[in-house]
């Protein structure tokens, strides 16, 4: 994969911090919502990005190894040129054990809400099988999908939909998962 | 039956609207001038003159109650109210004699009087029905009495009573909608839960928009909700109690992802989508002890579970043949047996409150539609058409079904939508901004 364009970083930081908030539901929902067990607010944290010509960065896996993955529509197998990107990211990470990972699964728009966020977990799902495969260990890793809810391209066209069908390796300081 | 020989001639025209069988050989026997012309009905006209307010205090409250009356009724497309402005009469005393000459004169088909009291911290709201043209009274007067801070609820339960004597349909106006206000751009929606009466009054926000909320559902009692949160980072379900506001997440299982809930009709059971290792299922979890039981076992996806109305059978979808598809199992789980059968893919169905229809959104040839068939599958019929239309949810008398319909493009926006289930009388519901997911409660008590 081709070095991907800055704004792809900023994005990446911004999903970051968005994951680092400890949000609680708020409007009183105090005695409420129980944080994810050892997962959750804070477990992630505010790791720097790094530099890219540092080849132990985030930066430099999110755009010289390349953190994504496209899909078909409709499909969560992997294609040829995916398993390229992920051989890579494997032998990265394999070198640089110490990042904690976060495979996040997405869907493009056209589908319902529930089978969207149940085909995101596929996809997640198929590039932590091929991940494990390639030696990473398994307790590294955690999936989520974020269903049709957070597309990265905002247009109604295939061209756009191709690049919302992906997989993404979200890395953050910290093994211990 | 007979002291309403005209409304009755009027009800049967109602109730077929409703069943979307029109005939127009039914209408022209009547003595009434509905006109039905290639299946658009003339609703009935109705007039509501200015409730009578019984005391200074009451002046305000019995304006407003007038105007919600009539909007939940002209809301219908079944009736149409006649202005203001051409009324003949007016009527200033509640319990004086009505001149129905005078309403028979503008054409008023039903007529309701009403009156508003208010004492302290109690309003009182009574009315009367009228079928104006057999000059008598439909059904006995209501009185309602509560708080002042509850006349909206009030103006609705006088619409609920008039809609359903004149309709033979269950009520519905009183009820609220819980669904998820939205803002900010398309690639990084804010996403609230929100509550509102059923006409997009009375909005009252649930969370503070700091993490993904999806699709709540109401309990069977109305006054807890479920839905899917990615408060810990990960999608997961959780319970609010709206009396209490607390929040308690359901069915912790670490590492796997839950979502799509819904309550069983004993409101002690929900049943939910539980991913493992990228495949998801379907299961059911009794909340007060915690128990999970797996109701699906498949390699395939298995999602948007619903409950038949007495709690013998669950509908839901599968994409188990290669593309989603509706499918009806045993409370108890299994196989299920597929349903849905037309071209396109099927999703998201919803068992009426009722009982006799399922709900569905459906993907054909690039649109997104909004659907009903039997719960066998026949008589599919749908309902809407757009880019993205998704996610039915059931007025708690079953014939108006609400939904989310989103625009294209990167300004692409939510909105929530109503439809009868006879596909007409389409209409958006006024929210604040973009809307999505909404869930009908059931009718107030």
């Amino acid at each position: 994969m081709t070095i991907l364009p800055k704004a792809l970083l900023i994005v990446a930081a911004l999903g970051l911090a968005a994951c680092k908030n400890p949000d609680r539901f708020g409007a009183g929902g105090a005695g409420g919502a129980d944080g994810a067990g050892g997962f959750g607010a804070g477990g992630i944290g505010m790791t720097g990005l790094g530099d890219p010509n540092d080849p132990t960065s985030i930066a430099y896996f999110n755009q010289a190894v390349g953190d994504r993955v496209l899909f078909a529509v409709d499909q969560s197998t992997l294609s040829p040129e995916a398993r390229m990107v992920l051989q890579g990211q494997a032998q990265w990470l394999n070198a640089n054990p110490t990042y904690a990972i976060i495979i996040e699964g997405h869907a493009d728009e056209q589908g319902t809400r529930e089978y969207n966020l149940a085909l995101g977990a596929r996809r997640a799902s198929a590039v932590q099988d091929f991940l494990i495969s390639q030696g990473v260990p398994q307790n590294r890793m955690r999936t989520v999908s974020y269903g049709k809810e957070r597309p990265i391209e905002v247009c109604s066209d295939e061209a756009c939909y191709a690049k919302n069908r992906r997989a993404v390796t979200v890395l953050s300081m910290g093994a211990g998962v | 039956m007979t002291r309403n020989r005209t409304l009755s001639a009027l009800l049967g025209i109602a109730v077929a609207l409703l069943a979307g069988v029109v005939s127009p050989v039914a209408a022209q026997q009547g003595p009434l001038r509905i006109t039905i012309t290639d299946g658009v009905i003339e609703p009935l006209p109705f007039a509501v003159p200015g409730f009578v307010p019984e005391n200074g205090a009451a002046g305000e409250y019995a304006a407003n109650i007038t105007r919600v009356v009539a909007a939940d009724l002209a809301g219908t497309g079944l009736f149409r109210e006649i202005p203001r402005e051409a009324h003949i009469s007016t009527v200033s005393n509640f319990d004086a004699p009505v001149a129905f000459a005078d309403w028979q004169a503008i054409n008023a088909q039903a007529l309701i009087v009403g009156a508003v009291g208010v004492s302290g911290d109690q309003i009182v709201v009574k009315f009367r029905l009228f079928d104006v043209f057999s000059g008598q009274q439909m059904g006995e007067g209501l009185q309602f009495a509560g708080t002042p801070g509850t006349w909206r609820r009030m103006a609705h339960k006088v619409a609920d009573a008039v809609y359903s004597r004149i309709t033979g349909e269950g009520p519905y106006f009183d009820s609220r909608v819980v669904y998820v206000a939205e803002s900010g751009p398309k690639n990084q929606r804010v996403k609230r839960l929100a509550v509102m009466d059923y006409d997009g009054a009375n909005v009252s926000y649930l969370t503070d928009g700091a993490s993904i909320v999806l699709a709540p559902r109401f309990s069977p009692t109305g006054n807890q909700i479920l839905f899917t949160g990615y408060e810990s980072g990960f999608p997961r379900i959780y319970l609010m109690d709206l009396n209490s506001m607390g929040v308690q997440a359901l069915a912790q299982t670490e590492g796997n992802m839950t979502f799509s809930p819904r309550f069983a009709p004993d409101g002690r059971t929900v049943v939910f989508s539980l991913e493992r290792g990228g495949n998801t299922d379907i299961y059911a979890l009794d909340i007060g002890s915690g128990s999970v039981r797996q109701l699906t076992n498949s390699p395939s996806i298995e999602t948007a579970p619903s409950f038949s109305p007495d709690g013998s059978q669950i509908v839901f979808e599968s994409d188990r043949s290669g593309t989603q598809q509706i499918y009806v199992m045993p409370a108890s789980g299994g196989e299920g047996q597929r349903i849905s059968n037309g071209p396109g893919r099927y999703g998201t169905p919803v068992w009426s409150p009722q009982g006799d229809y399922i709900a569905f959104t459906k993907q054909n040839a690039g649109r997104f539609h909004i659907g009903v068939m039997r719960t066998d599958g026949s008589e599919e019929r749908l309902l809407t058409a757009s880019f993205l239309d998704e996610g039915p949810t059931w007025a708690p008398n079953g014939r108006v079904i609400m939904f989310t319909r989103e625009s294209a493009g990167a300004g692409g926006q939510a909105a929530l939508f109503s439809v009868d289930i006879s596909g007409r009388n389409l209409r958006q519901i006024p929210t604040d901004g973009p809307a999505s997911d909404p869930a009908w409660s059931p009718l107030l008590p």
